[in-house]
């Protein structure tokens, strides 16, 4: 069991990676994301291409491809997000979403169905693993995913309350009106922010392309998952992201515990139960949620 | 020259014209005492001043420089700094965090968060508190401490003193007068008259977007500013009974 729970663990590593962006982006910008998943299927295509036609290794082709990132991000925010946020807050949802129809099939124009991964280009590390006390093996790569979270988010945290950049984000997140009038540059804090959250969405992409295999259209799988990660953990949270990562992961090794095809339906699951419990305690409460009448004593 | 001046601006918030034409000036190192009822301008006239709104027409000139299409965020750094009405702090934030953000604009000068906790102690042991949990007084503390951070030229005040208790506003001004005998120019917008007469050089009183009345404080009687401020100063020629 032990065994299970550790490798739970890893695997929310990688779940609180995908939802960084996301859970970033809705904390300081006020967005929904519904692109995130093409997005960083992207960054995984792009960092297949350079492998297979330059035979650059992922980890040397990020650096290529994060910068490529951020500049998508600061274009995103500032040519599509801040002029679809004046429509109101619907607008942005709307066109994130239909970003990622564009994207996602631009990428299957280019690159066709075919299922790629980049594990064939970094080696043995795709499937080498490590031996743990006790017996238990895990997977290098896992573990790397984990680390690569964990210092993600603990250095965003630092980033947003430590520095003067992550203050002026914070406050433009805060209150864009009064943040001009202290001087600080709403539209720059914007920009950067989305640059960061795509930076973000770019090493989601290489985990999820190092892991498993991507296709065109595998962006919504990933959107969803990160969707679940940062709502369990709270959305807006850091450090809850994490969480939320790991409770995902563990949710769906107990599932597969209970039946073979239990993996997704046990995430699922528990996703559906920290929803309802954060609606019913947030005064909605579920009767009134799911509309029913108050039973009157008789 | 003029520190700051302004010419026949015209503020809109959609159809309502909120400011219609006004025009003064202001002296370094002078203290300019705006009134007027609820609604008169002030506050959109300020908000102006700062960036916050666009004019619809006339000109905001500092040291006889345009700022009219000047943005905000840029005008601080120019030193404008604006205390905002309902102090608009970062909620989220602490004490500490809101007057750093103060400095984003990185204008020179000795303004620092010692010095604006020497200024106003009830601040000291609030230093890492959200803004949200302080009391009136704390908070309107922290939003004047804000602005100094950014070292203005001209401190814009907006209403101040609004639901403080009278002690607290005592202790806001005692720390204005230090600001005031500094030399630092500001321009505030007051309710309570007799305050505002008595800690400024000059008043401007607005009534429905216009200047009613611009004097010397000292000049200016409490009647005159009364009549100016009802509108009772119009001479009307119509004024036949019906």
């Amino acid at each position: 069991m032990s065994n299970q729970i550790i490798q739970g663990i890893l695997l929310g590593g990688y779940y609180a990676l995908i939802a960084c962006g996301l859970s970033f982006m809705f904390s300081v910008m006020r967005i929904i994301n519904l692109a995130h998943g093409s997005l960083a299927v992207f960054a995984a295509f792009a960092l297949w291409w350079l492998a297979s036609r330059f035979h650059i290794s992922p980890f040397v082709g990020l650096l290529i491809v994060l910068p490529l990132m951020a500049a998508i991000g600061w274009a995103l925010q500032r040519f599509l997000l801040e002029r679809s946020a004046r429509g109101g807050a619907l607008l942005p949802i709307l066109t994130t979403f239909g970003l990622a129809i564009v994207i996602d099939n631009l990428l299957f124009e280019q690159f066709g169905a075919d299922t790629r991964s980049l594990a064939p280009y970094i080696g043995s590390l795709s499937y080498d693993s490590w031996e743990w006390p006790g017996s238990i093996y895990v997977g290098k790569l896992a573990v790397i995913m984990f680390a690569a979270a964990v210092i993600l988010l603990g250095g965003l945290q630092l980033f947003l309350t430590r520095t003067r950049l992550g203050r002026s984000i914070r406050a433009t997140s805060e209150d864009p009106d009064t943040a001009g009038l202290v001087g600080v540059d709403a539209h720059r804090a914007n920009a950067i922010a989305a640059s960061i959250a795509m930076v973000t969405v770019g090493l989601a992409g290489a985990f999820l392309g190092m892991r498993a295999t991507f296709d065109p259209y595998a962006g919504a799988p990933q959107l969803l998952f990160a969707f679940e990660a940062a709502v369990i953990g709270g959305a807006g949270s850091l450090w809850g992201t994490l969480i939320g990562g790991i409770v995902l992961a563990l949710a769906q090794t107990l599932g597969a515990q209970v039946h073979p095809q239990g993996f997704l339906i046990g995430g699922h699951v528990a996703f559906l139960i920290v929803l309802f419990i954060r609606l019913s305690t947030s005064g909605l409460g579920l009767r009134g949620l799911l509309r029913l009448p108050t039973r009157k004593p008789t | 020259m003029s520190l700051l001046s302004v010419e026949d601006l015209v503020v809109r918030h959609g159809l309502l014209q909120a400011v219609r034409g006004v025009s003064f000036t202001i002296e370094r190192g002078e203290t300019l005492a705006l009134v007027g009822a609820n609604g008169a301008g002030k506050t959109t006239l300020l908000r102006a001043i700062a960036g916050a709104h666009q004019p619809a027409a006339g000109r905001v000139l500092l040291d006889g420089a345009d700022l009219t299409s000047v943005p905000s965020h840029k005008r601080v750094g120019m030193g404008i700094a604006l205390v905002p009405e309902g102090r608009k702090l970062f909620v989220q934030m602490t004490v500490e965090e809101n007057l750093l953000l103060g400095k984003t604009a990185g204008r020179p000068g000795d303004w620092n968060v010692d010095k604006v906790l020497e200024m106003f102690p009830n601040l000291k042991p609030r230093r890492h508190a959200k803004t949200g949990h302080l009391s009136g007084g704390e908070q309107q503390a922290t939003a004047i401490g804000r602005a100094l951070m950014s070292n203005p030229e001209v401190l814009l005040l907006d209403e101040v003193s609004l639901g403080l208790s009278p002690l607290i506003v005592d202790r806001v001004y005692a720390a204005l007068q230090g600001l005031i005998a500094s030399g630092t120019t500001i321009i505030l917008v007051e309710q309570d008259l007799n305050r505002a007469l008595a800690v400024s050089d000059r008043v401007i009183c607005m009534l429905e977007g216009r200047v009613a009345l611009e004097g010397p404080s000292k000049a200016v009687s409490r009647e005159d500013v009364t009549k100016a401020y009802f509108g009772l100063h119009r001479k009307s020629p119509g004024s036949v009974p019906a």
